[in-house]
């Protein structure tokens, strides 16, 4: 074996790549003043990190700058749409979120708990799922497509209701088996070219994958306004998006796999503040 | 279309028609990482190599390495080392078992496996993130791994 050849290789590329490879020193605060946790120490359970960051920091310049002001953030037109919608009258009951709910920011704090187990179910529910339900049983009106930019555009108006707090999801009690099977996924090698979640956002979290800057895989952004697609994206499209680029059949979106797979990843990110609409490449 | 790229997708359509002779990737032996036996019997294409190392839709090798070589390659990633110099440090044969399954030199290396078709979880059909409709094929020929070898041996530091 070869092991000393390659450290020697290793050595050579050091100098002239951590330039690129770090995540930047920038600060993010939002509309300069709401201050966002964009960098901090890792939750203990999140074993094989020190510190966590968000994807924020491993974008470009021009990509960042779209984040830091509501007027440039070009998600916001879909946040905004969103609250029309809180607004108005849909399905058989003849009722809109708003018959029911107090003003969206009484949903403050929400989203920097999602994933959780529903007390009365047992089941491990994500935001898409309490948005449904309102929707088909109390409402009378068809569910929203998972991905769909009603969907994600509500999604990420109940979530900007908790931006800047910490995530801090529950990973134990009636959570813990769903956390578990999270982070079994998180390791397994899927696909043939047999490559984990980890193997990029854990161990290689700051090189270049072809034209990628390889962040930590955070979803405290989510939904992101991705420029490449121009509208909202959820977590779990991201999800099954990464998989199939490892050439593997991938879980659907709403599926429990990547419910248990969002609390995981989720729970990596414990600490960071809520970013939704993040702004990506 | 350039005559490396026809030549290259013309390679591309020969990989599931195997050759006679050739050796399949379950009847492949390693030697401590190492494949002694060229795969087809044929000599390794360094051109065709090269074209395979840097094409997105084939070994795609710089995803993951720098190669100076290559420099007119855009975005080269840095998961790997630097494959400048790899003919010097590796044998012919070393350089075989390494595209073909690098996990036989570096355990549980993120390296993906070339010419390998099963042991997979959850392998889909290609990049479409289906289940696949057929057998699983290696994601390079016999041919294709014989002429990247060719090429990784043209990569000697000056
Ligand atoms: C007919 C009344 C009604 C309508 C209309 C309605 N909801 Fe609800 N919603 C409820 C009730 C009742 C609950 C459960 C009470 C609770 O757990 O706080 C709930 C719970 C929720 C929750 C989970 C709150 C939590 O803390 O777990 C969210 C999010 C939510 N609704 C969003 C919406 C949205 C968005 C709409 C419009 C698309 C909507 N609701 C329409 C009655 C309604
Ligand atoms: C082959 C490498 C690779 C693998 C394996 C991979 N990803 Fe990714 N992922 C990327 C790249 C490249 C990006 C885009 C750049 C970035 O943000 O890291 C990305 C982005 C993401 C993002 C968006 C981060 C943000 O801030 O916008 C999330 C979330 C994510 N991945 C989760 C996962 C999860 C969960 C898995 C395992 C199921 C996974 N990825 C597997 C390469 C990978
Ligand atoms: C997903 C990333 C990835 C891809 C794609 C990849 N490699 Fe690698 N490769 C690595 C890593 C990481 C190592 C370092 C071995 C280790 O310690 O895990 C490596 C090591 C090597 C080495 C030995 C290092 C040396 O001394 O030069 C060679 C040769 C090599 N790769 C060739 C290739 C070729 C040829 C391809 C394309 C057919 C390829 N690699 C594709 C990640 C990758």
């Amino acid at each position: 074996m070869k092991f000393k050849a390659l450290t020697a290789a290793v050595a050579i590329v050091a100098l002239p790549v951590t330039v690129l490879a770090d995540p930047d020193d920038d600060k993010l605060i939002i509309n300069g003043e709401i201050e966002m946790i964009s960098v901090t120490k890792a939750p203990e359970h999140v074993e094989n990190l020190d510190t966590i960051y968000s994807g924020w920091h491993f974008r470009t310049d021009e990509t960042q700058a779209l984040q830091i002001d509501d007027f440039d953030n070009p998600a916001m037109i879909f946040v905004d749409q969103a609250a029309d919608i809180y607004e108005t009258v849909d399905g058989a009951a003849g009722k809109s979120c708003a018959s029911c709910h107090d003003a969206v920011e009484s949903f403050a704090g929400l989203h920097a708990q999602m994933p959780k187990v529903d007390p009365e179910t047992g089941k491990l529910v994500v935001m898409e799922d309490l948005i449904n339900e309102c929707r088909t049983e109390r409402m009378e009106a068809d569910a929203w497509k998972w991905s769909g930019a009603d969907m994600q555009g509500m999604v990420a108006l109940i979530g900007l209701q908790s931006r800047g707090m910490p995530m801090n999801v529950a990973i134990d009690g009636p959570a813990a088996p769903y956390w578990e099977q999270g982070k079994e996924m998180y390791y397994t090698r899927y696909g043939q070219l047999e490559l984990s979640c980890a193997n990029c956002h854990e161990e290689n979290y700051g090189n270049m994958i072809r034209a990628d800057h390889l962040s930590q895989g955070m979803i405290n952004g989510f939904p992101t306004y991705r420029l490449k697609q121009a509208k909202l994206i959820s977590r779990h499209n991201r999800f099954r998006g990464c998989i199939r680029d490892t050439r593997a059949e991938t879980f659907a979106e709403g599926s429990d796999e990547f419910r248990a797979l969002e609390l995981y990843v989720a729970s990596r990110g414990n600490g960071l503040s809520v970013e939704t609409p993040a702004v990506r490449q | 279309m350039t005559n490396a790229l026809k030549l290259g997708l013309a390679g591309m359509l020969c990989a599931s028609a195997a050759m006679a002779g050739e050796i399949k990737p379950k009847d492949v032996s390693f030697s401590d990482g190492a494949i002694e036996q060229s795969l087809t019997g044929a000599p390794g294409d360094p051109e065709k190599g090269a074209m395979i190392v840097g094409d997105k839709s084939m070994g795609n090798c710089v995803a993951c390495h720098q190669v100076s070589a290559l420099a007119d390659v855009p975005f080269q990633g840095e998961v790997g080392p630097p494959l400048d110099g790899a003919g010097d440090r590796w044998t012919e044969a070393e350089l075989r078992g390494l595209v073909a399954n690098a996990k036989m030199t570096f355990e549980g290396t993120v390296m993906p496996a070339f010419y390998k078709v099963d042991g997979f979880i959850r392998p889909g059909d290609a990049y479409t993130g289906k289940a696949p409709s057929g057998p699983i094929e290696p994601i390079l020929s016999a041919q294709d791994v014989e002429d990247v070898v060719a090429f990784l041996m043209t990569l000697k530091e000056e």
